[in-house]
């Protein structure tokens, strides 16, 4: 226990010498948060629209003001010209397009098939997709109440139209916002960035420094040595961890409907991985420069299989196989169940299991390593 | 003068990294694996999303608005369940992400001409995918309530109209809305911005660190040859990644170049200058690699994902934000990709951004240039003294 309390002390030693890391490691983190806290806004709503109404008549109008009225779409421009369409949608400056062809009035009031166009800039990730799907919806709900007048006029049976509503309950968010999906999600990157990283480094700096060797003709044992190197990055990255939940809670009003302590502790298990992949990278580098580029190879592939932004379930079969082992996969199910599900032990125990099993098989894997590099 | 300079830098720092085979491996191959495999496995739509159906009725007509949902690519049925208290544990599990109710009274209020409603209830935790979803059902329910309405009509004798509207949906750029087409500009961006970032992070550090900067600061070796010298070999480098990256785009994910390669050859050495600049400053002002690693991929991952316009539209972020992401050279570089590649637009639709890209190239290097200049100047006086 010694031995290892004595290399924990060096190592803070050794973090405090440059000035520069306490910072970066504990306020850059806060920093990220609120950035991305007021960045993750992907409420689609208000889509940049270019009106063309070339037939100006009083369908036409009715038909605009729906669409804009919805709230899903606001007005850029309002041009004469097809062509002129074009140029907004080239220069990014609108994302959307509403034509409505001359003679559409008069085709609706003789009860000819009207045609209009809508446009969608598809170069733009989800706008295009929400904004066509809505789009048409307002048609369709538009096609309704003029078939129902035209029969009105017609016949006078004073039937109502049909409309099976959806009452929509969001739960755990209701008011949608990106900000309580994203903000949890920014503890499981900034826990799994900074102990990787620090982890991979600190044990690299000391090879290439040649103060391993001095190490290695010490007494200590090797899991003192790697236990007394490990902990404070997990010591860290728990300090980091309260301050992320601190922000997004006090600042952000992201809810913690669940157990604090339960976090905290599946915190650990889930630094069982990322301290075991630096420990690993680690073992499989030679210069710090080495380490850096490994680790990212580790990092990057993991952000995005892990159902950060993009849903596992819309990945291919085998991808999703892939994500079975990406540990930082179960830690966001178990962040954001815990903070705006108040899910409990009950529900997460298949998640914190998966995580004790990779981080013992992967820790377990690396320290073998390192103790065959050690001798 | 300074020209004179370059070359030996550029020569020592090509020996340098020709020293450590498997970080020019990384630099030059990463880039391409990644893209590989995200291009494959990421996309943007919102389809399967795990439904549960709770038809409380259970007649002919409630099972018809069920089957709706059922054939659908946008939902995928996982559980079917009698009673609505099994949702609440499903959802906490992520089993699911949305339940459909449909209520006893379903088929008695749409056969009295009552409009009945429906229960979607809604994992709201992911809001993208949420309002997708939400979006989905309201259409396949209003589909549902057209022909409905179509069908009363029939039976009063009111039959063969046809629908009175037609709308013609077209997406430009990306007609079937393909998500490698959304996604490929991002990711490159995204991909080439960390690593061009953390490639030269190491680059001043690691000599300061050794102790060889000194040697540097004694010699009469101007700041801006050193950082010039080593820029770039790191360019040449980069720019064989990124070619790789467009290349696998296009052989694998189909997505060519439509507007012209070189005002794209431009815009990409515009870019690969300032996410280089960007880790040489960061160089310039850390003292460890480590902190300087860190700095590079805080600096970058999170920024360049969210605030380059990737994922989040920047025109809904906050005001302070929107000029936060100026500081973003991805955020140039998507808009200069996504013209260019997908587009086919000409330099009208964006030489502003590749001025403000250049800008950001400029400042980063000058600004290193500065910090370098009065650092070894102050080194220089401490050797003088030591002498």
């Amino acid at each position: 226990m010694r031995a290892i309390l004595s290399i924990l002390r060096k190592e803070f030693l050794q973090l405090r010498r440059d000035p520069k890391l306490f910072p970066v490691i504990f306020i850059s983190p806060i920093l990220q948060l609120l950035l991305l806290g007021y960045a993750a806004n992907l409420d689609v709503k208000n889509i940049p629209s270019v009106v063309c109404d070339m037939d100006r008549s009083a369908a036409s109008r009715g038909l605009i003001d729906e669409y804009l009225n919805s709230g899903y779409f606001s007005v850029a421009a309002r041009v004469e010209r097809m062509d002129e369409v074009d140029r907004y949608l080239d220069n990014g400056r609108a994302a959307m397009a509403f034509i409505i062809p001359r003679g559409f009035g008069d085709d609706v009031a003789a009860g000819r098939r009207a045609s209009i166009m809508l446009i969608a800039d598809g170069s733009e990730s989800q706008s295009a997709t929400i904004g066509v799907n809505y789009g048409a919806m307002i048609a369709a709900r538009h096609n309704q109440k003029i078939i129902l007048e035209r029969f009105e006029r017609a016949r006078g049976l004073g039937l109502k139209p049909v409309l099976v509503k959806a009452e929509v309950r969001v739960w755990y968010n209701p008011e949608l916002r990106s900000r309580n999906f994203m903000v949890p999600g920014v503890l499981g990157l900034i826990l799994m960035i900074m102990t990787t990283v620090l982890a991979s480094i600190g044990i690299v700096r000391e090879r290439e420094a040649g103060t391993m060797e001095q190490l290695i003709v010490t007494p200590i044992r090797p899991y003192q040595l790697i236990v007394g190197k490990l902990l404070p990055f997990a010591i860290i990255g728990l300090i980091d961890a309260i301050f992320v939940i601190a922000v997004a809670r006090g600042w952000f009003g992201v809810p913690v409907r669940g157990s604090v302590p339960l976090l905290f502790a599946l915190c650990l298990a889930f630094m069982l991985n990322t301290l075991g992949v630096g420990l690993f990278v680690s073992t499989i580098s030679r210069t710090q420069q080495q380490a850096m580029l490994t680790s990212l190879f580790f990092i990057m592939p993991q952000i995005m299989l892990s159902g950060f932004v993009f849903p596992i379930e819309n990945m291919p079969k085998f991808f999703q196989a892939v994500t079975t082992i990406v540990p930082l996969r179960y830690f966001f199910i178990i962040i954001r169940g815990i903070m705006l599900k108040g899910a409990g032990w009950r529900h997460l125990w298949p998640q914190a299991a998966a995580l004790m099993v990779l981080g013992t098989l992967i820790l377990t894997l690396s320290v073998a390593r390192f103790q065959k590099k050690l001798d | 003068m300074l020209h004179a300079f370059i070359g030996p830098v550029m020569r020592k720092e090509v020996r340098q990294i020709r020293r450590d085979t498997r970080s020019l491996v990384f630099m030059i191959l990463i880039p391409a694996f990644l893209l590989v495999v995200f291009g494959f496995a990421l996309n943007f739509d919102v389809k399967h999303v795990p439904l549960a159906i709770v038809d409380l009725e259970g007649s002919r007509l409630s099972r018809e608005l069920a089957e709706k949902f059922r054939t659908t690519e946008y939902f995928e049925v996982k559980a079917t369940l009698d009673r609505t208290g099994d949702i609440d544990d499903l959802m906490a599990r992520e089993k699911i992400k949305a339940a459909l109710v449909i209520p006893a009274t379903f088929s008695e209020d749409l056969l009295a001409g009552r409009s009945p409603s429906v229960q979607f209830l809604l994992d709201g935790a992911n809001a993208m995918s949420g309002t997708t979803a939400a979006g989905y059902a309201a259409s396949i329910l209003q589909s549902y309530s057209q022909r409905t309405t179509l069908e009363a009509l029939e039976r009063r004798g009111a039959g063969g109209m046809t629908l009175p509207l037609a709308t013609e949906v077209r997406v430009w750029y990306n007609p079937e809305l393909k998500s490698a087409r959304f996604l490929l500009p991002g990711l490159m961006a995204f991909i080439l911005m960390v690593i061009l970032t953390t490639s030269t992070a190491f680059s001043i550090v690691r000599e300061k660190e050794r102790g060889t900067m000194e040697q540097l600061a004694v010699s009469p070796l101007p700041a801006a040859a050193l950082i010039v010298g080593k820029l770039v070999p790191y360019v040449v480098i980069s720019l064989a990644s990124a070619h790789l990256v467009l290349g696998l785009g296009w052989v694998l994910f189909g997505v060519g170049i439509k507007g012209n390669y070189f005002l794209l050859l431009l815009g990409m050495v515009l870019f690969l200058v300032a996410g280089l600049g960007q880790g040489i400053l960061i160089s310039a002002i850390t003292r460890t690699q480590q902190v300087a690693f860190l700095l590079s991929v805080l600096t970058t991952i999170l920024p360049t994902f969210i605030l380059s316009g990737f994922v989040f539209p920047i025109r809904n972020m906050p005001t302070v934000i929107q000029l936060v992401t100026y500081f973003v050279p991805a955020r140039y570089f998507l808009v200069v990709l996504r013209s260019i590649i997908l587009k086919g637009a000409g330099l009208p639709a964006f030489w502003g951004q590749m001025l403000l890209l250049a800008g950001f190239a400029g400042s980063t290097l000058a600004l290193s240039v500065a910090l370098l200049r009065t650092g070894d100047g102050r080194e220089r006086r401490r050797a003088g003294r030591d002498a």
